[in-house]
């Protein structure tokens, strides 16, 4: 192959469709996000970006289309399975689990856990501790590298609107995904914290990790994404570079027709 | 004087059954939040399956795993057929199961081979006490004494049951139910299998519930259907929210307040003739009022906590 082939995809999705009642909230969409990319999806309010995500984890049934992420089909696999697989989500308004500590937030996410399974807290108690002990060091690194080492022993519910969205990343990350995706992170964070964001977010896709990502802030997608998709009324309507996509008339005329 | 300390003995041991009874309240839905309203239905199945097995012959300790045993699996059956289901569904489904297994207990008497409809089952075998040849470890203990002999089976069983549930809680299974209670979505979108916690922690708190049914048997030396009246369940609940939710030890406190609102009116003077049960319900109430009041979280819970927000 020449140095020009096309690039792997990790994850395809075609024909996927949900209506809630009358509405056709999805209708036919696809997507192609290729391996080690940062793939953007916009469009306007109730365009069905959100209602997307949750199909391509399992989160709702689709009515119809399917899935495949890393050359095997998802689609007909339990959300928790697909996340097993490395298809890591977070939410539109950031959701940790405010009764646990932070630290438990990221101990929570680790996978493989033996300590998950009923007898081995019986018969394991070695193997769980060294685990929790090696669990807890990868943690605080990553606490550490989104500045929230200092809150890792408080209750999560504590925590900032901000420290949230950067908590539920990084729990993320204890998945070890293979792609991450990110409902609109840039909301409700002020300007620091969204460039200290859009930073993490570049050093992780460095490090192998792919993106999909959700948002309303065109200067993020400008300046992180590869490729951008656009829905509007819950269809497909064009992708391609960032700059195609801002500058096309169709998308200037969804947005406006939807204002 | 006596006379009293023996009451004592039955008091503890009652305290310890409710305690033990509630201890699966508080993993279902403590830990987990799973609302079950049916808690009795696990009591009166391990009550009645140990009670028949002795009089079967079967030794008084196996009789007991082999109720928590049937509970458990009447908590397989639930649990398979509802946890999937919307959370409500469970509530429901729980409180049919309850009164469905009363209302057979109670009408199984035109058969009259087996439970005994409402005339319940008052003779059996109890621990480490048999029958007229005498026992070999407690024969120098005259009869009337038998209550502590009982009162140091369901401390052992009750402290090994805590001890168990501490374990759990504090290892990596029990934060993922915690997670569960917290918020169901984000335990799925990082890959846990909420369905099969729930079912485990389900199925492991009818267990326990079905084990306290032996010692309520035990200590009653007799059981009806009429001892496992949804109230029974009502006053589980009441000993998790006064110990406060998930808190193991919370519901050893709270089924110590319980029992002593319980049984206090006794020891005091007549005030009122007659009207000693109404006092009661009084105090109980309340003490709840009191506690939700002083200690929204309960007894041992964690204020903290409920100054949070989602
Ligand atoms: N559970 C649901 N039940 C009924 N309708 C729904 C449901 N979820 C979404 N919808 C509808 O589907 C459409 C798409 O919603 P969705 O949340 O996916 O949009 P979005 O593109 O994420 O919008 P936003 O940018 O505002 O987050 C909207 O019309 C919404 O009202
Ligand atoms: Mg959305």
């Amino acid at each position: 192959m020449g140095s020009h082939s096309s690039p792997t995809i990790l994850l395809q999705a075609q024909h996927l469709s949900k209506s809630f009642g009358g509405v056709r909230a999805v209708d036919d969409v696809a997507i192609a996000i290729p391996q080690g990319s940062i793939t953007g999806l916009i469009g306007p309010n109730g365009a069905g970006k959100t209602t997307f995500f949750n199909l391509l984890v399992k989160f709702l049934p689709p009515d119809r289309g399917s899935v495949v992420f890393d050359g095997r089909p998802v689609h007909g696999l339990p959300p928790h399975k697909i996340a097993q697989l490395g298809m890591m989500r977070t939410f539109q308004v950031p959701r940790v689990l405010s009764r646990l500590s932070v630290l438990e937030n990221m101990l929570l996410a680790a996978p493989g856990q033996h300590g998950e399974r009923f007898w081995a807290v019986w018969l394991g108690g070695r193997r769980i501790r060294q685990q929790e002990r090696e669990m807890g060091e990868k943690a605080l690194e990553l606490l550490e590298s989104v500045g929230l080492g200092h809150v890792a022993t408080e209750y999560a519910g504590a925590l900032s609107g901000g420290q949230r969205k950067l908590l539920e990343m990084a729990r993320g990350l204890m998945c070890d995904p293979k792609l991450m995706m990110l409902d609109e992170p840039a909301a409700g964070v002020n300007p620091a914290l969204l460039e200290q964001i859009c930073g993490y977010i570049e050093a992780w896709n460095r490090q192998g990790i792919t993106f999909l990502i959700i948002e309303h802030n065109m200067d993020v997608i400008m300046s992180l994404c590869d490729r951008v998709w656009v829905l509007a009324e819950g269809r497909n309507l064009i992708d391609g570079t960032p700059a195609e996509v801002q500058s096309h008339p169709r998308v200037i005329e969804a947005y406006l027709g939807s204002a | 004087m006596l006379g009293i300390l023996i009451y004592s003995a039955t008091l503890v041991t009652q305290a310890a059954t409710l305690a033990l009874f509630s201890l699966g309240l508080n993993l279902q839905w403590g830990m987990a939040g799973l609302v079950n309203f049916g808690h009795v239905a696990f009591m009166a199945l391990g009550a009645y399956t140990t009670v028949l097995l002795t009089l079967g012959g079967v030794a008084w300790y196996l009789a007991a795993l082999l109720g928590a045993g049937a509970a458990a699996l009447l908590g397989l059956l639930i649990g398979l057929s509802t946890l999937r289901l919307r959370e409500d569904y469970l509530g429901i489904v729980t409180i049919g199961v309850a009164e469905l297994l009363r209302l057979l207990l109670k009408n199984e008497r035109p058969l009259g081979w087996l439970t005994r409809g409402d005339f319940g089952i008052q003779s059996f075998p109890k621990p480490l006490w048999p029958n007229p040849q005498g026992n070999p470890l407690f024969g120098w203990l005259p009869p009337n004494q038998y209550p502590w002999v009982l009162m140091v089976v369901v401390l052992v069983v009750l402290a090994g049951t805590l001890v168990l549930l501490q374990r759990l809680s504090r290892s990596p299974w029990g934060r993922v139910l915690r997670a569960i209670r917290e918020d169901e979505a984000v335990a799925t979108a990082l890959g846990k299998n909420v369905f099969a916690f729930k079912l485990q922690a389900f199925v492991l708190g009818g267990a326990i519930g079905g084990l306290s049914g032996a010692f309520y048997a035990w200590y009653l030396q007799a059981v009806y259907p009429s001892n496992f009246l949804p109230e029974v369940t009502f006053q589980a609940w009441m000993i998790v929210a006064i110990g406060g939710a998930g808190n193991h030890w919370g519901v050893l406190a709270g089924a110590a307040l319980f029992q002593l609102y319980n049984s206090l009116p006794r020891f005091l003077p007549d005030i009122a003739p007659g009207q000693t049960e109404a006092i009661q319900v009084m105090l109980i109430g309340l003490t709840l009022i009191f506690v939700m009041v002083w200690r929204p979280q309960g007894l041992l819970g964690k204020k903290a906590e409920l100054l949070l927000h989602r």
